[in-house]
């Protein structure tokens, strides 16, 4: 079976300044895929690289087999990937509703329509009804997204990625700056919208990572030192050393 | 009548001299372009303000270099003018722009366009629409030299130098003190201003104080040469805009080239008579008048209102980012 | 927090009542727009009352960038000129060739003049928004605007082109001389675009423009290429102001240059944002209390441009929602029961502001007449001031400085009104 998600050779520059060099990295169909590291490790850019929002130096990137470096991220995005953010991105003027229906609207098939009633599209509204529902946003749906309380906020993100139903879904620290109790609400969230879809998740809550993943790959200086299951990476002396010694102090 | 040698001699004369005065305008009117398009990229820069009244500034700096040379001479208006335009200028970003910010920078900008309407009707109020009467002052009232049969005015050397002295003080501002630093590190991150520290809001008052006044001295001197008239910022407002989006938005290299082209285009075009028909010959006449017979008969000279915006369209095509831009919006 | 849901009306929850009072309104605006002329029937008013219909549809087409889309467009009036200068050719040829095409369609043609400018620019106009739009958009409309100049045979020059609107074929015997039929005809079309530019924001093409209003970069993370969206917004906009153009041309049976000028642009601006660019109504507001200035300050002082520059100004740095926003922001209170708390604070600050905005006046008139050379009384609410009288500059700086520092104060006690009211409303849930 091809792989979800196949980085090859990945380079970024900017100036001369190499943010990431030579990353590989193969995630399977269906995988729960974390990627940890230390600040400043190159893990956003690595996701922005693969969700298009910038273009690799060099290398390539592959999604189910397919190049999609180089492609725009809208393009990729119809392919069936999609991401969220790490600082919370949502359409703030325009209700909880309204945000998790626009993610709906290109996967249903309405693109630009301009010849349709967007509230009588029965599909569109089920749909949205049952991620509001997923996302326990329901009695919160005609707010302002910019009104929302903060977890509400990174919730509604995750419903925006899941909205458009992508096989491949991307969560850029879903749970950072939440405290303990809504962190376990949002795992179990992810774990539940996540059921059969290819996760890659950037963290930093050792909790979330081993909780939740399936392998994981540990990013340093813009390079993937080891990858492996939980257990492989916890027993691994080079991550030990770069990464979770760091960490324990 | 063109048959004889000497018509032809002093027909290639004459091209000469064109060439020459209008290279010279040119550079004036580039430079000038350039006091006003640094001004506006190094605030556009730091503060992602886009001042649409930053050519009133200079319409400002021009009357109020009138009013004042009426009441107490050209010399001391020539200081006092710009300081007063720099004083409004930063009275506008403490008390309005600064106001508005949380409201973004569509808010901002509107708030520039209001400004700039306003500027323009209490400057028509106060002044009345039609030019005033706004002189060379009579220590400069020579000709500084004269170039085939051309008097040139030794006031447009003086304007001249004014823009070069500035230009060199610009830089020197730029490379060699902190506040030069700050507003480098602006140009190429501007991302950072944020991180300034505490002071940042007094940094954009002076930058903004500092970009107006070079404006209003921009007024001030080009006023006695150019028309005077309350008019003149939204004459000159879309080529300052055509000038910085054609350089690149925030690119200071980029603002002195597109300045200095714009200027010389601007001013070759109108010194020049030619049109298609004058080159092809005339169209078959028998079409009557028609789109393409207005094209064909037009003058280079009619077409050089337009020429700043053919410009700008070309470079949306060719290079959106403009000239030497490095940045997206 | 249930509660939360009822204070806003849901798309999908509309209930009978609801769509009740949504017709209703739309149905109530229509009998206005029957009844209007046959209360006002002087010339004078029949023609405010068509060049507020026409502005209207012009403000709702500008919305469509500007509130819908948030590309803030300092060209806007290219398309409706161009609108107007495609009726008056299209009448033109009509009446020449002897098509059997009545009046009542010429705004479609209008439309489709500034349709068909609009496909052709806009693509290269919408690639990148914010700031570099609104510069494009000035550059393009100072391009059109002075092309017009040039190309004298399509745009007539200075003298601009002009047409018989009562040279073409009859509809139901309505000859279309006499103003009240060009009023109706206006109003028709009026509804229609208006109706059509409401149905547009319902549609997933609209949401997505407020989605790419919001947050460009995320919407291409939900499959939308930004650029496009902007592109058909650009688009339509182009449209439904060539069909206001078109009803100018029909309106004053000429086109000429102005018509695309930056001033045409500037005052779509102004009226589409004192109104509000936020709701649907807005604009609405905001071309009747704009072309209302316009027609009744001109009558009254010699700098009505400068009044609106400073409402305007106003507007942008006290209420960036405009009116539509400043009335809206008071529902939720008004729900909640806890408006009537913040009314004596609202009196209280009415007084010095009213004072304020005399003395700006006062001293705008006086110096306007001292540079005028004019001697003439100004008349502010019945009293008499002499511009030459040192009483009137006396009265002027006391109002303002007074004024000023009063109002501030009063102001400040609004808001703490406002925020304790609001409060409640927060309880109560009516506000999230």
């Amino acid at each position: 079976m091809t792989a979800a998600i196949e980085v090859r050779a990945v380079e970024k520059r900017f100036g001369n300044v190499g943010i990431i060099r030579d990353l590989n990295l193969s995630i399977a169909q269906g995988e729960r895929h974390a990627i940890i590291g230390p600040n400043g490790a190159g893990k956003s850019t690595t996701f922005n690289l693969i969700s298009g929002h910038i273009k690799p130096t060099s290398g390539e990137v592959r999604l189910n087999g397919d190049v999609i470096s180089g492609l725009q991220p809208f393009e990729i995005n119809r392919r069936g990937l999609s991401r969220s953010f790490q600082v919370t991105n949502v359409f703030a003027r325009m209700t909880v509703w309204e945000n998790v229906r626009s993610a709906v609207l290109w996967a249903t098939g309405h693109r630009y329509a301009f010849w349709k009633n967007v509230d009588s599209l029965p599909e569109v509204r089920e749909r949205t009804a049952r991620i509001l529902e997923d996302i326990h946003l329901t009695h919160r749906r005609d707010v302002p997204a910019g009104l929302l309380t903060y977890a509400e906020q990174r919730e509604l993100e995750i419903g925006i990625t899941i909205a458009g139903g992508a096989t491949v879904v991307m969560l850029d620290e879903p749970t950072a700056g939440m405290s303990h109790a809504e962190t376990e609400r949002a795992v179990s969230l992810i774990r539940r919208l996540t059921e059969g879809r290819t996760l890659v998740i950037v963290e930093h809550d050792m909790s979330v990572v081993f909780g939740l993943a399936d392998r994981i790959s540990v990013l340093v200086y813009g390079h993937i030192i080891a990858s492996g299951t939980p257990e492989e990476i916890r027993r691994d002396p080079k991550v030990r050393e770069a990464y979770l010694g760091e960490e324990a102090h | 009548m063109e048959t004889g040698a000497l018509p032809r001699i002093v027909h290639e004369y004459a091209v000469l001299e064109l060439i020459v005065i209008s290279i010279l305008n040119g550079v004036l009117f580039g430079m000038l372009l350039f006091l006003l398009s640094s001004g506006l990229t190094v605030i556009f820069s730091m503060m992602g303000v886009l001042n649409f009244a930053h050519a009133s500034f200079y319409m400002l700096g021009a009357f109020f270099g009138f009013q004042l040379t009426k009441w107490i001479g050209f010399w001391p208006a020539f200081v006092l003018a710009p300081l007063l335009v720099g004083a409004i200028g930063m009275a506008v970003e403490r008390y309005g722009l600064r106001n508005t910010h949380k409201h973004g920078h569509v808010a901002e900008l509107l708030l520039t366009f209001g400004l700039a309407f306003a500027i323009e009707e209490i400057v028509a109020m106060i002044w009345g629409r039609s030019p005033v009467d706004y002189r060379v002052p009579a220590l400069l009232d020579f000709p500084a030299f004269t170039i085939f049969s051309t008097n040139y005015p030794a006031y447009k050397i003086f304007m001249l130098a004014v823009s070069v002295v500035i230009f060199v003080a610009l830089l020197l501002v730029l490379r060699r003190t902190r506040v030069g630093l700050i507003v480098q590190a602006a140009l190429t991150h501007p991302h950072m201003v944020g991180h300034l520290g505490h002071n940042v809001g007094r940094v954009f008052m002076v930058v903004f104080g500092v970009g107006s006044a070079l404006a209003g001295l921009a007024g001030v001197i080009a006023g006695p040469a150019l028309v005077t008239q309350s008019d003149m910022a939204a004459a000159l407002g879309p080529i300052l805009f055509v000038v910085i989006v054609f350089g690149g938005l925030g690119s200071l290299p980029g603002a002195f080239v597109a300045s200095l082209v714009i200027g010389l285009v601007q001013t070759f075009a109108v010194a020049l008579n030619g049109s298609l028909a004058s080159v092809f010959g005339p169209l078959d006449a028998a079409g009557g008048p028609s789109a393409l017979s207005d094209i064909w008969n037009v003058t280079i000279a009619q077409v050089a209102p337009i020429i700043p915006y053919l410009l700008l369209v070309i470079i949306l095509i060719v290079r959106p980012m403009g000239l030497m831009g490095t940045r997206e919006s | 927090m249930t509660t939360a849901t009822t204070s806003v009306s849901g798309p999908a929850a509309n209930a009978a009542g609801e769509n009740l009072r949504f017709y209703g309104v739309w149905l109530a605006g229509v009998i206005v727009l029957i009844v209007l002329p046959l209360v006002f029937s002087s010339g004078g008013s029949l023609t405010s009352f068509s060049l507020i219909g026409i502005a209207i549809v012009f403000a709702l087409s500008y919305n469509i960038l500007l509130g819908q889309t948030g590309l803030l467009s300092f060209g806007h009036a290219v398309h409706y000129g161009l609108g107007g200068f495609t009726a008056c050719h299209v009448m033109n040829a009509i009446v020449s060739h002897g098509w059997p095409i009545p009046l009542p369609f010429i705004p479609l043609f209008g439309g489709l003049g500034g349709l068909g400018f609009a496909i052709l620019v806009g693509w290269l106009m919408t690639k990148r928004a914010g700031t570099v739009f609104a510069m494009i958009s000035l550059g393009i409309g100072e391009l059109v605007a002075s092309s017009s100049l040039i190309l004298r045979s399509v745009f007539g020059g200075e003298a601009g082109i002009t047409t018989d609107r009562t040279a073409l074929p009859r509809m139901f015997g309505w000859t279309f001389g006499p103003q009240i039929q060009v009023y109706y005809l206006i109003a028709f079309w009026l509804v229609v675009s208006a109706i059509a530019m409401y149905a547009l924001t319902r549609t997933p093409l609209g949401r997505i423009s407020n989605a790419v209003r919001d947050n460009p970069e995320r919407v291409q993370f939900i499959g939308y290429d930004p650029h496009v969206v902007r592109y058909l917004a650009y688009c339509f906009a182009g449209f439904f102001a060539g069909i206001a153009g078109g009803l100018a041309a029909i309106s004053f049976e000429i086109a000429n240059s102005a018509y695309l000028g930056a001033i045409q642009s500037g005052l779509v601006l102004f009226a589409t944002f004192i109104g509000g660019t936020a709701y649907f109504f807005g604009p609405i507001l905001g071309a009747i209390l704009v072309t209302y200035l316009q027609l009744g300050l001109t009558s009254v002082t010699s700098v009505w441009q400068l009044y609106f520059g400073i409402i305007f100004i106003g507007i942008v740095m006290f209420s960036p929602g405009g009116i539509a926003g400043l009335v809206m922001m008071h529902r939720p209170l008004l729900r909640a029961g806890s408006l009537w708390t913040v009314i004596p604070s609202y009196l209280v600050a009415i007084v010095p502001t009213v004072a304020l905005a005399c003395g700006v006046i006062l001293v705008i008139e006086t110096i306007a007449r001292h540079s005028g050379g004019e001697a003439s009384a100004i008349n502010l609410f019945g009293i008499a001031f002499n511009p030459k009288s040192p009483a009137t500059w006396i009265a002027a700086a006391v109002l303002v400085a007074g004024g000023f520092v009063i109002a501030r104060l009063t102001w400040r006690r609004v808001g703490e009104a406002w925020d304790r009211a609001a409060t409640v409303a927060r309880d109560r849930g009516y506000l999230a």
